[in-house]
């Protein structure tokens, strides 16, 4: 015959772990909710977030890129692809600029190896397709989303400045 | 209209009446109670729950309704067809005959058996079959593991909760379910009811409904986790819904129950206000105390662990049917002797001896 522990055992009839359970529970019950109704309500981004892709150009509307193809080296998953020739003008430009947003992880090294800070990461995270095909990105597409997202790209890498 | 219902035909229109109201406000009262369900333990787990659909998400449930009702049925290959569909009939159809001997008040009850609490009994004992038949009419594994667990557990705990009704029967001399309501009105309100001289039966007795119910913590059927969800694995579409109305509706009917054996049904509270307007007795009395009761067990729910098998089963032979059955003896010898040992006001023995 064991001996038994009267104490654990009265805490036991007494149900002293079911009523400090239901204590906490009603604690909780009236605490703040954590939930955000996504599509209505979004969380806070960091100016770092590395989301969907895009082109940038000069205030005058001349494109960055100038066709170094640094970005195409650097990136791990090789899903960027660069064509260049010169221009009429006699200046280096894509004359094409492919990324499969499907190999894309998401590393922003494009971003990092840019010199001119032509490719970014903007803050759109929400470019979900119904097609594979529509994740296949060419310049055009980039550029369109250079200008749709510059206000707050430019934001971003403003605030980000004082710390790189 | 008053010679009519005095006809057999008459009386047959009537009942089936007082049967659609019943079961028509039970249906309806089930689907918010469903969203409440959800809406505490999301309460609990700091979320929100469901609040899209209608104003606060209160129309959830209809919008779930209409899903189940239109997908397709599936039928697993090599399943015996009719058992597998009469499984969720029989576990919906036996919720809701249960619901004809209830007191709603004074009075109000499709049919006032004097055998009310046996039949009671009986019904919800039969409860069983339809997780048993769902789980082996499937014809695979995990349901018939869950339908297994399933059994053991219900046929476990409704020993005790035999035991529990027996002691509440003592004191009240009958097994009409408003005779025992009847039996609690006394001149001290809230106390005169049974849940003071039954005090740890009303423990026992929820914590056997949980089981009985196959609510968590002995949710062992379903088990997400181990056993994906037992019994419910293969059912999908319209049979899946009766089996979740049937399961919610067992659990409402032990909310009433509790309510009815030892917290004084439809009486009021306040000591002296039987007759008041408001405040006394009354239909509203006893869905605020079912209401209750719901909330304790959408609590439970959210708080607790599940249990293991084994525990489960010696909390069940070796804690729970010990304590009900020496608390049977207890207040035999009390009601018997009730006023040999100082008058108690009849606390335990509430019936008049003929003669």
């Amino acid at each position: 015959m064991t001996a038994i522990d009267w104490t654990r055992a009265t805490r036991y009839f007494l149900l002293a772990d079911f009523i400090g359970g239901f204590k906490l529970g009603l604690k909780y019950f009236f605490a703040p909710k954590a939930t955000l109704n996504y599509p209505h309500e979004k969380g806070p981004l960091s100016p770092r977030f590395r989301g969907e892709h895009a082109l940038r150009r000069y205030p005058n509307g001349e494109e960055r890129c100038i066709a170094c193809k640094l970005c195409e080296a650097i990136c791990p998953a090789q899903a960027i692809t660069i064509d260049a020739e010169p221009r009429e003008d006699g200046s280096r430009r894509t004359t094409r600029y492919d990324i499969d947003m499907t190999k894309c992880i998401y590393c922003g090294f494009c971003q990092e190896a840019c010199p001119v800070d032509a490719i970014v990461e903007g803050p759109n995270f929400e470019f979900s397709t119904e097609t594979r095909e529509e994740l296949y990105y060419n310049k055009d597409k980039l550029l369109a989303n250079g200008e749709r997202w510059e206000a707050e790209i430019a934001r971003n890498l403003e605030m980000d400045a004082p710390y790189r | 209209m008053a010679e009519f219902l005095q006809t057999p035909f008459g009386i047959f229109v009537l009942i089936l009446a007082q049967c659609l109201l019943v079961t028509v406000s039970v249906l309806v009262a089930l689907a918010f109670l469903m969203y409440a369900d959800r809406k505490i333990w999301a309460a609990v787990q700091m979320r929100k729950g469901p609040n899209i659909v209608g104003a606060f998400g209160l129309l959830q449930s209809f919008a779930d309704f209409i899903k189940y009702i239109v997908k397709e049925v599936v039928v697993p290959a090599g399943a015996d067809k009719p058992v597998f569909f009469l499984a969720p009939m029989i576990t919906f159809v036996l919720a809701v005959i249960a619901w004809a001997v209830i007191p709603f008040n004074e009075g109000w009850v499709v049919a006032n058996l004097n055998v009310g609490i046996l039949y009671i009994f009986a019904i919800s004992s039969l409860e069983v079959y339809g997780v048993i038949m769902g789980g082996w009419a499937s014809n695979s594994k995990y349901p018939f593991l869950g339908s297994l667990r399933s059994a053991a557990q219900m046929i476990s705990y409704e020993v005790s909760i035999g035991f529990i009704i027996v002691g509440v029967l003592i004191s009240t001399g009958s097994l009409n379910l408003s005779a025992i309501v009847e039996a609690q009105a006394g001149s001290l309100g809230v106390f005169s009811w049974y849940w003071l001289p039954h005090l740890p039966m009303v423990v026992l007795f929820f914590v056997s409904a949980l089981a009985e119910t196959n609510r968590p913590p002995f949710d062992l059927p379903e088990a997400e986790a181990e056993l994906v969800a037992g019994y419910q694995v293969e059912y999908s579409s319209t049979p899946f819904l009766l089996f979740m109305i049937g399961e919610l509706m067992a659990v409402v009917l032990m909310c009433a129950l509790i309510t009815i054996l030892f917290f004084g049904g439809w009486l009021s509270p306040i000591p002296g206000a039987a007759d008041l307007p408001i405040l006394g007795d009354g239909l509203h009395w006893m869905v605020l105390k079912m209401g209750v009761f719901f909330f304790i067990f959408s609590m439970v729910k959210a708080i607790v662990p599940r249990y293991r098998y084994d525990q489960l089963m010696r909390l069940g032979w070796k804690v729970f049917l010990p304590m009900s059955l020496a608390w049977v003896v207890i207040v035999a010898g009390l009601a018997l002797w009730d006023g040999d040992l100082g008058n108690l006001g009849g606390l335990w023995a509430r019936w008049e001896v003929a003669g």
